[in-house]
């Protein structure tokens, strides 16, 4: 399924239309350059799961935690990770668990650590500084 | 009193001890001699805080010219952090703690940062504002009393030295990329380049880094740069000074507005930066002259303090320790900890 948005408010609203599909376990890729609406959307999915604490951006932390109803919401960042020794030493495999629902920024850097199944989101810059097109494959059928 | 205080919520390991409020050591992974430990210490520690905390906390003892047995209490960071990176702390604390007797007191990392600026000669006085910035947050926080605080607005994206280290990878200036771009900004232009101040609504003190990164971004591709890459052999080195100059212009302008608007409403007399980003020079003259003008004092850490680090995490030990505080031994990590 591919959309584009104009705005951030679209892009957030996007993300909660995805959250309302997702169920605990699921892991979500979030693939695209800087810049290109990763955060905002995460921003829609947390909202729409229930997150009520302070959703940022785990660059620097590697992985945010946040508590939600059904379990916790689970951000990682793997913008800084530069080999898979310290993609290995991060042990973003424990948590993917039947608790947590994980959403993984730069995930090409995780490489064959994701689960099968996962959802793929594909974030890239449309035309003028505004639009952003996205793309939303896969899960668990 | 002596209080020896741990810290590993992210990349940095590193143990202090403080005693009766001074700090007596201050040793900090990164900054130890690699061929010390025979190897670079990596950036990203996650878990390379397993392999240096105990030799961390053994020259963190030394320098302070004592051992084990003359330590009143341990203090470690529960949050907020990298829960596997928490735990190589915390538990380590605990353990020392039991094993010598001696009560244990857990820290909030943002609170080490918060009261940073009493690790010098002349501490801030009370009521007071603090900006924190670094690599994981930008907040401010007004501080009325010693653990009475209010958060009065923090980031609802990327951290000011995200954004930092983000545009410099863009600029091929390699990571983290802070230093690179106060350096280079010193022989640029700073409004060479138009970059968006984002305020937010009016009146908010919340901040937002993502729109100008992503400003930093549109403006290299319309120049047909490719961002990342060889950026830095694209374009001049006058143009990159320029662009360094006016993208560190246009977030020192957002923090620098936020916290004089703080200022004003919390009627403070002091202000304190804390923070790695608190080494970045125009944001700490820029403060410190929109301060100046308004009659309030200015305070920024020394550098080994900026960092994460074991010093402020040993004087909040020692400031519960001296109101009788300690924590239980139950005390999990807590990765969201929130500034209470």
């Amino acid at each position: 399924m591919q959309t584009t948005t104009t705005s951030a408010g679209e892009t957030a609203a996007l993300g909660r239309t995805l959250a309302r599909q997702l169920k605990p376990g699921d892991v979500v890729a979030l693939s695209g350059q800087l810049g290109s609406g990763k955060t905002c959307f995460v921003q829609g999915v947390c909202e729409a799961l229930g997150v009520r604490t302070h959703v940022g951006s785990p660059t620097f932390t590697l992985i945010n935690e946040y508590p939600a109803p059904f379990g916790t919401v689970v951000h990682i960042d793997l913008y800084r990770i530069s080999s898979m020794r310290e993609l290995a030493a991060l042990g973003i495999q424990e948590y993917f668990t039947e608790r947590c629902i994980c959403l993984v920024e730069w995930p090409e850097l995780a490489g064959p650590l994701l689960p099968p199944g996962h959802v793929t989101v594909g974030f890239r810059h449309g035309g003028g500084d505004t639009e952003r097109v996205i793309t939303i494959d896969g899960g668990r059928q | 009193m002596r209080i020896l205080g741990i810290e590993t919520s992210c990349d940095e390991t590193s143990a202090a001890v403080v005693r009766d409020g001074h700090v007596i050591s201050n040793i900090i992974s990164s900054q130890l001699v690699h061929s010390l430990y025979g190897g670079v210490v990596p950036e990203l520690a996650s878990r390379a805080h397993q392999r240096l905390i105990v030799q961390v906390v053994q020259a963190a003892l030394e320098r302070a010219g004592t051992d084990r047995s003359g330590i009143d209490a341990v203090a470690a960071t529960y949050g907020p952090g990298l829960a596997g990176a928490l735990l190589v702390g915390l538990n380590f604390a605990k353990a020392l703690a039991f094993g010598l007797g001696v009560p244990f007191v857990g820290v909030n990392h943002m609170e080490g940062h918060l009261y940073s600026n009493f690790l010098g000669e002349q501490g801030p006085r009370y009521p007071f504002l603090s900006l924190i910035v670094s690599g994981g947050h930008t907040m401010l926080v007004h501080v009325e009393a010693p653990f009475r605080h209010r958060l009065l607005g923090q980031t609802r994206d990327d951290a000011a030295g995200e954004a930092f280290d983000k545009v410099a990878k863009m600029l091929g200036l390699g990571y983290p990329g802070g230093p690179a771009i106060d350096r280079l900004a010193k022989e640029g232009n700073a409004s060479a380049v138009p970059f968006p101040r984002s305020f937010l609504e009016p009146g908010s003190l919340d901040f937002s880094f993502s729109g100008i990164k992503t400003s930093v971004l549109y403006y290299l591709r319309d120049r047909g740069v490719q961002p990342g890459g060889s950026a830095a052999g694209a374009l001049t080195t006058t143009e990159t000074a320029d662009i360094c100059a006016s993208f560190q212009q246009a977030v020192v302008d957002v923090l620098v507005g936020k916290t004089m608007t703080a200022a004003g409403r919390c009627h403070v007399r002091d202000i304190t930066l804390a923070g790695g980003v608190s080494a970045n020079s125009a944001l700490r003259s820029a403060l410190q002259a929109a301060a100046g003008e308004q009659g309030i004092r200015f305070f920024s850490p020394r550098m080994e303090f900026c960092m994460d680090n074991g010093a402020m995490i040993a004087y909040v030990g020692w400031m519960r320790r001296a109101a009788g505080a300690a924590s239980p031994m139950d005390l999990p990590a807590i990765p969201n900890l929130e500034l209470a």
